[in-house]
């Protein structure tokens, strides 16, 4: 099997350590750049929970199913687990770690999650709050529809998702009320 | 799980792509969207040699919506295709059929050329590019091929690409004026992989009456199957009659042999409906 340390293959923008055959790599998470050397098979998931320590991304089925992963990749919601940390290289991250301000004080969505009791066992939570804190800055004003469109990708084995969607709709009234 | 080792690349210009792969054979593999792939590693399902990432590749992630077709480059997100208002003006079926593949966070990253390449046999994407007769243009060190649809599609998970190649880019015709498309699918819940579905497209003549029904199926066979219905004369209970003649089905897990021919009819009379008052009304307006 070709390693992934060589670099006389091409490997182009990736820079790989000759000696250790590692992958040289920057993120951005949360606004602070972090440089970490991955094997070119470590999921995205894996680096922020084990290289950077940032145990608030929950890993799931690690299959691109149940959503629990969910990071937001330069803005967009993305399944960290369905990435390679290398191709990640250069990006910036926001997890759930990511969501709140930096006095502590929560974000809309969470308060929302919280007020409205959109979660029981906590283990999917910050996949929805990552996916759904993206989603309302695409659409402030969703229908109880939409928002049940928006949570459809992501997998609670608890609430019966009622309250996620009231969450959901709460979150953008939160939104809305703190941006007039 | 976790994904096997494996040698890792990321080339900074498509020539730079083609000499790794061209260097690898049959050792490489196309890392695109990864949302298929990475799955695939991670159950230890696939363990190519050595991944060949295109992510850095930004001049292929285009979509370009010209008079007769819509070209899609393989670096474009399906969400990017699915957003593209003149994509949609051209051929309205690409976002019809997108809107059902996966959920919007798996469209965000998935590419629409890594999913016609991937050839899952439930692909929504490969049926509308089967019913379209539409193509996939393969680079390699040794020049270019553009490949049909209809010879694309080998089997299951199997698609026309040989070592060393990379797909560029996929041209999908526009839908003619005076026609009309649908899609529809049947999955256990939304956003699954579908049982069952069909794209269809009807052409009207300039009288109004029909000149040629077609359809094509998803998740019934190992590659689309597209069916000629125009002797249906756009009647949605003949057209599915005659689906569910035409049609083999096989059970598995998800469904048996029978349920999913009952759903082939059911399908077909959906995306006919459709697809024929979409037709009527693009012919008034």
């Amino acid at each position: 099997m070709a390693s992934g340390g060589d670099g006389a293959m091409g490997s182009g923008g990736a820079v790989t350590n000759p000696t250790t055959g590692l992958f040289d790599i920057r993120l951005t998470v949360n606004g602070t750049l972090h440089a970490v050397s991955v094997p070119a098979r470590r999921l995205l998931s894996d680096c922020l929970r084990h290289d950077l320590r940032l145990t608030g991304t929950h890993v799931g089925c690690e299959h691109g199913v149940c959503g629990a992963c969910t990071v937001l990749l330069d803005g967009v919601p993305v399944r960290s687990c369905l990435m390679l940390a290398v191709s990640a290289d250069g990006s910036a991250i926001t997890t759930v770690e990511g969501l709140a301000a930096a006095d502590g004080t929560l974000s809309a969505v969470q308060r929302a999650f919280k007020d409205s009791h959109g979660l029981q066992c906590g283990f999917c939570t910050p996949g929805f709050l990552t996916m759904i804190t993206a989603a309302l800055a695409e659409n402030p004003d969703p229908t109880p529809e939409e928002a049940r469109e928006m949570v459809g990708g992501n997998l609670c084995r608890c609430t019966g998702y009622q309250n996620i969607v009231t969450a959901v709709l709460r979150a953008a009234e939160l939104t809305r009320a703190e941006r007039a | 799980m976790k994904p096997p080792e494996f040698g890792y690349s990321r080339p900074e210009s498509v020539a730079e792509a083609l000499a790794v792969l061209g260097s690898l054979g049959p050792d490489g593999k196309v890392l695109a969207g990864g949302q298929s792939l990475v799955p695939l590693l991670n159950l230890r399902l696939a363990s190519p040699g050595h991944l060949v990432d295109i992510n850095a590749l930004a001049g292929l992630g285009y979509v370009r919506a010209g008079r007769g077709e819509v070209v899609i480059g393989a670096l474009a997100r399906h969400a990017q295709v699915l957003a593209d208002q003149a994509a949609r003006s051209v051929q309205p079926l690409l976002a019809m059929a997108l809107a059902h593949v996966a959920h919007p966070v798996i469209r965000n990253r998935g590419t629409t050329v890594g999913s016609i390449v991937h050839a899952d046999p439930a692909s929504e994407m490969t049926a509308v590019l089967a019913l379209l007769g539409g193509s996939v243009r393969l680079a390699s060190t040794d020049g270019e091929r553009v490949v049909a649809a209809d010879r694309f599609f080998l089997g299951s998970f199997e698609a026309d690409v040989r070592p060393g190649e990379l797909a560029t880019e996929v041209v999908v015709p526009a839908l003619p004026p005076r026609a009309g498309c649908a899609f529809t699918e049947i999955s256990r819940r939304r956003g699954d992989y579908a049982i069952c579905g069909a794209a269809a497209t009807v052409a009207l003549s300039t009288d109004g009456s029909i000149e040629r029904v077609r359809a094509a199926y998803l998740s019934v066979g190992p590659a689309p199957v597209v069916l000629d219905l125009t002797e249906s004369a756009g009647d949605p209970e003949s057209a599915a009659r005659l689906a569910t003649e035409r049609i083999e089905t096989s059970g598995d897990i998800h469904a048996t042999a029978d349920y999913r021919r009952h759903l082939v009819g059911v399908v077909t009379r959906r995306a006919l409906t459709a697809a024929l008052a979409h037709a009527r009304g693009r012919a008034d307006g």
